[in-house]
């Protein structure tokens, strides 16, 4: 569920979106919840704000010498007997993958939880070479049954209750319905133990690349990226490039402000450490260990000075719980396996131009800013790409009202060089709609401000007709609103 | 310091045209001449945030020609100060001077209220207005210009005032420009949430620096049937 098909889907999925109090509500317990999680634990340990700067200046340090680490990190990994394949592109390494799966014979994949292989629709991928592909992260595996893609990079179910996650265990698996998390959580586990046993290929996703060590970090808080690396006899995990970090010293920092602003944790309950194949009187861990590292648009990021900074996100899913779009509108609106802001800032360079209208989706109120463990300036890049759509030969078609409400304020900009000629039509314009106005404001507008006046009145304007000086407090018994 | 110089921004002059004078106001009883900028209506921020970047240099090219780097200039509103002291830093000005000039004047831009407490040292502006009054942050005037202290503090010097809480107040009320008429559907359901927590806190008034939040805030109030005002925050810190 990578790709949408058609770009405008966008604003009708918003639109339902917008429309779903239900949903609203669920995501704002949830991600107030997650606050509040956030707010216990963010000062225990480490000063937090001492703890982002490091990381931060650690993955700026990673990104300057992005490509020296990548081949330290590599020889590294091969001389622990793993296959290491680069990807330029999704379909590269969905090919791969695939391939190698075929190759082996598997029939049953366990996935550990990664966005990454969602970014290249792996799943039905492999489902149409036969093989049964099953995600094993609770969240994703109730996504799955339910034929929908995650809804968070988190929390892939953020968008379900307890009680409807009862109605889908009670429709698929007929067993009496319950929405007790604990006995819900019980059934997941016991049919998920069952597939681990059997499964022939395993896939996760990387959380952090130790270049130094040669070492690959998964965190994860249900052991299934555990039993998905050790369990089955090939393991494949897939990483994009700017995953790597120079040195082992390095992640305590990434660990500490990962669990925080993620989940709330002090720390993950499992802390994998991937770093090679079964050795010579190893008990257990896969015969055959394969590490995908993929492109697929992250050079380009790199290569824009703007654009760059958004290569340091940890995938903490942090942004998407403050942001009120992403509250307002849910994680399947954005039609990206990454949704909200850092979704909005990487989409349109990883999953293509059906993303292209997601950095105007933004009131640019900056709360991703203020909560990203990394400090990136989400806002900043929003513009940077809104600038870039703009100008590229081939924009984004925008739906009809909408692009006359960016005509109108091209037309208004280019107007406002000449002050007395904007006031003059600013006078004029009190003067026609004067008549339409009632306390002070206007029901229905025309275009192109008919959409305003969709959901709340617009301000009568008067220009030259200030409200009396002193009357600010009677007014509000008498004045216009 | 005794002249400063006051944009009082083009939403402000189209539709809160008491803006400009209740701020004039204020800076003078503080002993300030105050000089208006009318050879400049707009900042460049519409265009800018929209990806109109051409149009953008134009304005603020048109913007810094009329401003006097050498006095602060004062701008009620959160937005336009960022756009202003921020976000002209990104703007490619082609030639050396006009960078010089716009790297000269970003330092000069104030939002009122932060010149007020940070530069002036006033939290007391002998105002009064009674009433119970919600103070709605804008979102530029927090996370860019990095104040949720100053309006605050000059609220509560007011006289008479009675300052109300609104659940969540720091969550955007969805205008965000161009954003609130091409996704009217998300901009309403953020504003739908604002308008019930502000209906809840009791307030008689919302106040906040940004005509663009008092534009959706008041226009949802107003669609709603509900009693409730919107005033910039000069206007209740001129009030007497």
């Amino acid at each position: 569920m990578a790709v949408s098909p058609k770009a405008t889907d966008f604003f009708a999925a918003s639109e339902a979106g917008a429309a779903d109090h239900e949903l609203q509500r669920k995501l704002e317990s949830a991600s107030a919840r997650h606050l509040e999680h956030f707010a216990e634990v963010r000062d225990e340990f480490t000063p937090y704000e001492n703890e982002r700067a490091t990381a931060r200046a650690i993955k700026e340090n990673a990104l300057g010498r992005l490509d020296e680490l990548i081949v330290e990190l590599t020889e590294k990994l091969t001389d622990h007997d793993c296959k290491v394949f680069f990807a330029a592109s999704a379909d590269e390494a969905r090919e791969y993958i695939v391939k190698l799966a075929t190759q082996c014979g598997a029939r049953h994949v366990v996935k550990g939880k990664s966005m990454t292989t969602e970014e290249i629709a792996l799943n039905p991928a492999l489902e149409r070479a036969g093989i049964e592909v099953l995600e094993t992260d609770l969240g994703e595996y109730i996504v799955q049954l339910r034929g929908e893609p995650p809804s968070h990079i988190i929390t892939p179910a953020i968008h379900l209750s307890k009680e409807d996650i009862g109605e889908l265990f009670h429709e698929k698996f007929r067993v009496s319905y319950t929405p007790e998390p604990e006995k819900l959580t019980a059934e997941a586990r016991t049919r998920l133990r069952e597939s681990f046993l059997r499964a022939d290929f395993g896939i996760t996703g990387v959380n952090f690349a130790i270049a130094e060590t040669g070492t690959l970090v998964v965190v994860e808080n249900e052991g299934n990226g555990r039993m998905s690396s050790t369990i089955p006899e090939v393991f494949v995990a897939l990483m994009g490039i700017e995953k790597v970090i120079p040195k082992l010293s390095d992640l305590p920092h990434f660990l500490e402000i990962l669990a925080r602003t993620a989940t709330g944790q002090k720390l993950t309950t499992y802390t994998n450490f991937l770093r090679g194949p079964r050795a010579d009187g190893d008990l257990d861990g896969p015969r055959e260990m394969h590490v995908v590292i993929i492109d697929n648009g992250r050079s380009a990021m790199l290569s824009d000075p703007v654009l760059r900074e958004s290569l340091m996100c940890i995938r903490c899913g942090a942004c998407l719980n403050v942001c009120p779009v992403y509250r307002h509108i849910g994680g399947h609106a954005y039609r990206s396996p990454y949704p909200g802001p850092i979704g909005s800032i990487v989409s349109p360079s990883l999953i293509g131009s059906s993303t292209a209208y997601l950095p105007f989706a933004s009131t640019l109120c900056g709360a991703c800013k203020d909560v990203c463990p990394v400090h990136i300036d989400i806002p900043r890049i929003l513009l940077h790409l809104r600038w870039k759509e703009t100008s590229s030969p081939a924009p984004p078609p925008w739906p009809h009202d909408a692009h006359r409400a960016r005509a109108g304020a091209r037309m208004f900009a280019r107007l406002a060089r000449y002050p007395r000629i904007i006031r003059f039509l600013g006078h004029i314009a009190a003067v026609l709609v004067k008549p339409f106005a009632e306390n002070g404001w206007i029901g229905s507008m025309p275009p192109p401000f008919a959409n305003w006046t969709k959901v709340r009145d617009f301000p009568a304007p008067r220009p030259g007709h200030p409200r009396p000086a002193n009357s600010a407090g009677k007014s509000i018994r008498n004045g216009r609103s | 310091m005794n002249e400063v110089q006051l944009f009082s921004t083009c939403l402000a002059e189209e539709f809160f045209p008491e803006v400009e004078r209740a701020s004039a106001t204020i800076l003078q009883r503080l002993g300030l001449k105050v000089r208006l900028l009318k050879s400049a209506f707009c900042c460049g921020q519409v265009a800018f945030n929209e990806g109109f970047r051409s149009e953008a240099l134009d304005l603020a090219r048109r913007f810094m020609a009329a401003c006097d780097p050498a006095m602060p200039i004062i701008v009620p509103s959160g937005s336009c100060t960022s756009m202003i002291r921020i976000f002209y830093a990104d703007l490619p000005f082609e030639d050396a001077e006009l960078t010089a000039k716009a790297a000269a004047i970003r330092p000069q831009v104030y939002e009122l209220s932060q010149f007020l407490v940070r530069v002036m040292k006033v939290k007391r502006l002998g105002a009064r207005f009674e009433g119970a009054v919600a103070y709605h942050p804008s979102c530029h005037l927090m996370r860019e210009l990095n104040a949720r202290e100053e309006p605050m503090a000059l609220l509560s010097g007011v006289e008479g005032i009675r300052l109300v809480e609104v659940r969540d107040r720091e969550e955007c009320c969805g205008f965000g420009g161009l954003f609130s008429v091409k996704f009217p559907h998300i901009s309403g359901a953020m504003l739908s949430d604002k308008i019930d927590r502000i209906r809840q806190s009791g307030a008689q008034v919302v106040v906040s620096n940004d005509c663009g939040c008092l534009m959706q805030i008041g226009g949802g109030l107003s669609r709603a049937g509900a009693d409730i005002k919107v005033r910039h925050l000069a206007e209740i810190l001129a009030a007497r």
